[in-house]
């Protein structure tokens, strides 16, 4: 387990991760007019030309799976923050990290899994 | 009666004292007294007339009277102060409600217990660390410090350790673990000293669950601070440092060394010798 230190560290890192990449979704979702980026067959975002076409770049899968990476550990880190003010006993502090971490992990797993799957149908539509 | 005349007067000031006798009582009580409050009085007088005039048995802190012991710390009107540092016109109430410092157990009455600070205060080893243990067992002399150096810590110098700020603390209040205020403050304060060499050894702690981590940035700890010290911006400060030192930016210093006396100076005809140095010679 890291200490405090490193997890603070790497939840303000998240944070940044967080700000830059639902930037960019909102930017290629709701300043489609204005950027005029992520969303090559024209028209709105959410046309299946353009969802296809997201789906098979590799840079969209690694911004969707670092995104996820990012909100899962940004949120859980405070979570944790939440559960360890109201207890102070080791035994089941350690036993929320247990829980947050095996939680983290598989919420990851799933939503990769969901993205590696849609990038998959992306290719064959 | 003019405005002046008025001032001078003598007013009616209901106190509203908690009381916990651990012999006796399950729980803290309320009681009430009625005092004249004379002009300039402050919560610490109003209660030494209670406790010489009318009960004998309040208990509570206080020494100095002068704001600089830290020893009478109480919640005045909900607020983490001195008693001996707060008028009672400056409440602006005729009703003076006094209750010992939230965060701590209490010990008796108006008392509470600062022990549990001072473990965590000791805990982060809040004195100059040389890394040469003779020089730290038997120092030698007086170590170098310019005015600049001097002031990246000076303000947090100012701390009296009266537990305002950690009765503030909403996060000492959830997380009994948290340093709390006043002892990473003063962390913060040695860390930042150039003459200390301590960063590494106090990190130990720093760097875990007792760390500056939990601070919810509510900054209470600085508005009830009774000297000004600002232990929110202390503990700011110190996450800079500490993820300074986990990126391995943290520029490594070595702690000042000993005051050197300068070179002998040639004496001039008609100007008196200066007088024998007291440090460095």
């Amino acid at each position: 387990m890291m200490r405090d230190q490193s997890l603070w560290f790497w939840h303000v890192a998240a944070g940044v991760a967080i700000l830059l990449l639902a930037g960019l979704h909102m930017g290629i979702m709701h300043l489609d007019v204005i950027l005029g980026v992520g969303n090559p067959a024209g028209g709105h975002p959410i046309d299946w030309a353009n969802v296809v076409a997201r789906g098979k770049s590799v840079a969209f899968l690694l911004s969707y799976v670092l995104l996820l990476g990012a909100a899962l550990f940004h949120g859980l880190y405070g979570l944790r923050n939440i559960l360890f003010e109201l207890t102070a006993a080791r035994g089941l502090r350690a036993l929320c990290n247990a829980i947050l971490i095996l939680l983290g992990l598989a919420l990851f797993i799933l939503g990769t899994w969901a993205a590696v799957a849609g990038r998959q149908m992306a290719l064959q539509a | 009666m003019n405005e002046r005349a008025d001032l001078q007067a003598p007013k009616d000031i209901t106190y509203r004292v908690r009381r916990f006798r651990p012999e006796e009582d399950q729980r803290p009580t309320w009681q009430t007294y009625r005092i004249a409050c004379a002009p300039g009085m402050t919560v610490l007088d109003g209660l030494w007339l209670i406790k010489e005039t009318m009960d004998p048995t309040l208990a509570f802190r206080a020494s100095c009277r002068m704001g600089v012991c830290g020893s009478c710390g109480m919640l005045v009107n909900g607020k983490p102060r001195l008693a001996c540092n707060t008028q009672i016109a400056e409440l602006g109430s005729d009703i003076v409600t006094v209750a010992p410092l939230p965060n701590f157990d209490i010990v008796r009455d108006l008392v509470p217990d600062l022990c549990s600070m001072f473990d965590r205060h000791t805990a982060l080893k809040p004195f100059l660390i040389r890394p040469d243990e003779q020089e730290q067992e038997n120092p030698r002399g007086e170590y170098q410090q310019t005015t600049h150096d001097m002031e990246e810590y000076l303000q947090f110098s100012y701390c009296i350790k009266c537990g305002c700020c950690m009765a503030a603390c909403p996060t000492l209040a959830t997380d009994v673990l948290f340093s709390g205020p006043m002892p990473l403050s003063q962390a913060h304060r040695y860390n930042a000293d150039s003459r200390d060499g301590g960063f590494d050894v106090r990190k130990e702690v720093l760097a875990g669950t007792q760390g500056p981590w939990r601070c919810h940035y509510a900054g209470e700890c600085a508005r009830v601070c009774p000297k000004g010290v600002d232990p929110a911006k202390a503990i700011q400060w110190m996450k800079r440092e500490m993820m300074a030192d986990l990126l391995g930016r943290r520029a490594p210093s070595a702690p000042a060394g000993l005051v050197t006396a300068p070179p002998a100076a040639k004496p001039r005809p008609g100007i008196p010798p200066a007088p024998a140095r007291t440090v460095g010679a």
